[in-house]
């Protein structure tokens, strides 16, 4: 303590340099924190707004809303039953012929594709998340149900005889469930192969090498070391592609038919939640029909939020497991 | 750091390890005398145009351990990729020359690189379990694809308990065989590689500088296996570590930039070098 010599005095001024720049920090964490907090602000907003304006219609019509088929605007009745249906089955629809189509191409670009073919298709198929929906919408009324209806629907039900089953029967129209869930199929397939192909590709060399030394083929290595090394990806991936479908309006209201009935055939036309919003909102002049819709739009709400707490929870279980 | 962990346990086990190695070194001259497991002839391997290994030619004995030392970047890696196919699956990458396993070329025309590894087994320098996988599911991963799988369910149960036991992991896990290969640590990890690699009873089994990433124990533990392994199985580790070649191995191969400078036996190779690159390494003068 008594041998700071006389010459120390320019570092006290240094001190003063430093405080200014924890204050420039403070500045830049508080910034930072109010952008974090306003997101969730934002949503729970959304969310209050909903359920505020929804109320009316749920105290009334109480869970009459989503089990019952009426929707009769004129008798006040209002059950979105068939919506909710058609909402969840053009979604399972979508991901049932999107899931194997998307994991297959992430797999081939991640896995078999030459490096030079890798960068164009991998753009390509991500453009297809950059198509407007309305565009979605109009080439499935001018070209996806044609051909629906003139060949896929006819082949499946009498050359496959699938007919037989409830779910292919009945008379092909071109407008139904089957048209909506091909539209949703391309619409989340961009969704869940980009995110496959970049975790297959964030497969360590060291596990490929692994199922390699052990005798395994391309295909062995890639069943079981590769992707189940990724599946938790994979899985965020799908859920990804599936809120997309869930809430997807314009490309759906276009092909699906808009008819409220609940169907087991695919080819029978249905109705979504989104639709059904989308269809009705400007000539809601009750207060009940608005309030009914908001209502509508709050069980979307809950739904998707669901969908994403189990893909997190997936995901969360699958990570922890290897995190240990 | 690395120099802390490999010389001061090899202080201690040189006296165990190596003592009884004159009793079991006459059969072993014999049999090595027989038919080497793996005979490499004018061995070249390529990174696109460059060489990393460069006209190799040597005999690994079969039922013995055969270590490969030299300083790092010498291709004595590669050179080891080069004994089960393993360098061809990195990308640009040729191999040039003759690799016997066996009798068997491997590199003959109409061999298969997928089955020539069911053969010639191979554990690498980190520990590589499959992390989604059960410890028993990992020791039976290569059963599913292996040239002679066990057929009933008892049967798989008796080859995942003896390839555990012969990795002298058994009684650390046969208490919690489905509990994930991520619960054990690391030593522990690689011990269920080389138990994986065991379990589809291969001919010959390739050590990539398999205690690199491991602790002095582990490290230990390790190498005492390797010791015991020549028993059943032909073994060629790669080493940086000198004392762990001295401590493991009957012949000891020595590389420099791609080259073999030198192969002999482990004992005369450390003793008595006869090529002064070699005694240079071996006394750290370089590497």
């Amino acid at each position: 303590m008594t041998a700071i010599p006389a010459d120390s005095a320019p570092k006290d001024r240094r001190r003063l340099a430093v405080h200014r720049v924890e204050i420039g920090d403070r500045i830049y964490e508080i910034l930072t924190t109010a952008c974090a907090l306003v997101v969730p602000a934002l949503v729970t907003a959304i969310a209050i707004a909903i359920f505020a304006a929804a109320w009316p219609a749920l105290t009334k019509l109480s869970a009459s809303i989503i089990t019952s088929s009426d929707w009769d605007v004129g008798a006040g009745r209002f059950g979105a039953a068939p919506a909710l249906f058609g909402t969840i089955v053009s979604s399972a629809v979508a991901l049932v012929i999107a899931t194997p189509l998307a994991i297959g191409v992430a797999i081939f670009l991640s896995e078999f594709s030459p490096r030079w073919l890798r960068q164009p298709v991998g753009f390509l198929v991500d453009l297809l998340a950059a198509v407007p929906s309305v565009v979605y919408g109009l080439w499935g009324i001018f070209v996806l149900i044609p051909m629906l209806r003139e060949h896929v629907m006819p082949f499946l039900r009498d050359t496959l005889h699938l007919g037989a089953t409830p779910f292919f029967s009945g008379a092909a129209y071109g407008p139904s469930m089957l048209a909506a869930g091909v539209i949703l199929a391309i619409m989340a397939l961009p969704y869940i192969s980009a995110v496959s192909r970049e975790v297959l590709l964030a497969v360590p060399r060291s596990q490929r090498e692994a199922a390699l030394a052990l005798g395994a083929t391309r295909w062995e290595m890639i069943r079981d070391a590769v992707v189940p090394y990724a599946k938790s990806g994979i899985i965020g991936g799908i859920m990804l592609g599936l809120g997309r479908a869930l809430g997807e309006t314009m490309a759906v209201t276009m092909v699906i038919g808009n008819r409220p009935e609940i169907s087991a055939s695919l080819f029978a036309p249905g109705y979504t939640m989104a639709s059904l919003i989308a269809n009705e909102f400007s000539e809601a002049t009750s207060d009940l029909h608005l309030s009914a819709l908001m209502a509508v739009g709050a069980v979307l709400f809950i739904i998707t939020l669901i969908v994403n707490a189990i893909a997190r929870w997936l995901v969360w279980q699958v990570s922890r497991e290897r995190a240990i | 750091m690395q120099q802390s962990t490999e010389v001061a346990p090899g202080a201690r086990v040189i006296p165990n390890v190596v003592a009884p190695r004159p009793v079991a070194a006459p059969a072993r001259e014999a049999s090595t005398a027989d038919k080497p497991a793996v005979i490499a002839s004018d061995l070249w391997a390529y990174f696109g145009d460059t060489a990393a290994v460069k006209d190799v030619s040597f005999a690994a004995p079969a039922q013995a351990v055969t270590a490969i030392i030299g300083p790092s970047g010498c291709g004595k890696s590669t050179l080891l990729r080069c004994l089960n196919r393993m360098h061809e699956t990195a990308p640009n990458t040729r191999v040039e020359g003759k690799v016997e396993i066996l009798g068997t070329s491997i590199y003959g025309e109409g061999t298969s690189a997928t089955v020539v590894r069911r053969h010639v087994g191979m554990v690498f320098q980190r520990p590589t379990p499959f992390p989604t996988m059960s410890i028993r599911n990992n020791v039976a991963a290569g059963l599913r694809v292996a040239a002679e799988r066990p057929q009933s369910r008892a049967g798989l149960q008796d080859t995942i308990e003896e390839a555990l036991k012969r990795a002298g992991l058994w009684e650390e896990v046969k208490d919690r065989l489905d509990d994930s290969a991520m619960a054990l640590s690391g030593g522990q990890q690689q011990r269920l590689c080389i138990a994986r690699a065991l379990a589809i009873r291969p001919r010959v089994i390739l050590l990539d500088e398999p205690t690199a990433s491991l602790d002095p124990l582990s490290t230990q533990k390790i190498e005492e296996l390797v010791y015991h392994l020549r028993e059943t199985v032909t073994v060629v580790i790669v080493t940086h570590n000198m004392q762990q070649a001295a401590r493991v191995s009957d012949r000891t191969a020595f590389l420099l930039v791609g080259e073999l400078v030198e192969f002999a036996a482990t004992n005369a190779l450390f003793t008595a070098p006869k090529d002064p690159r070699t005694e240079a390494y071996i006394t750290g003068r370089f590497g």
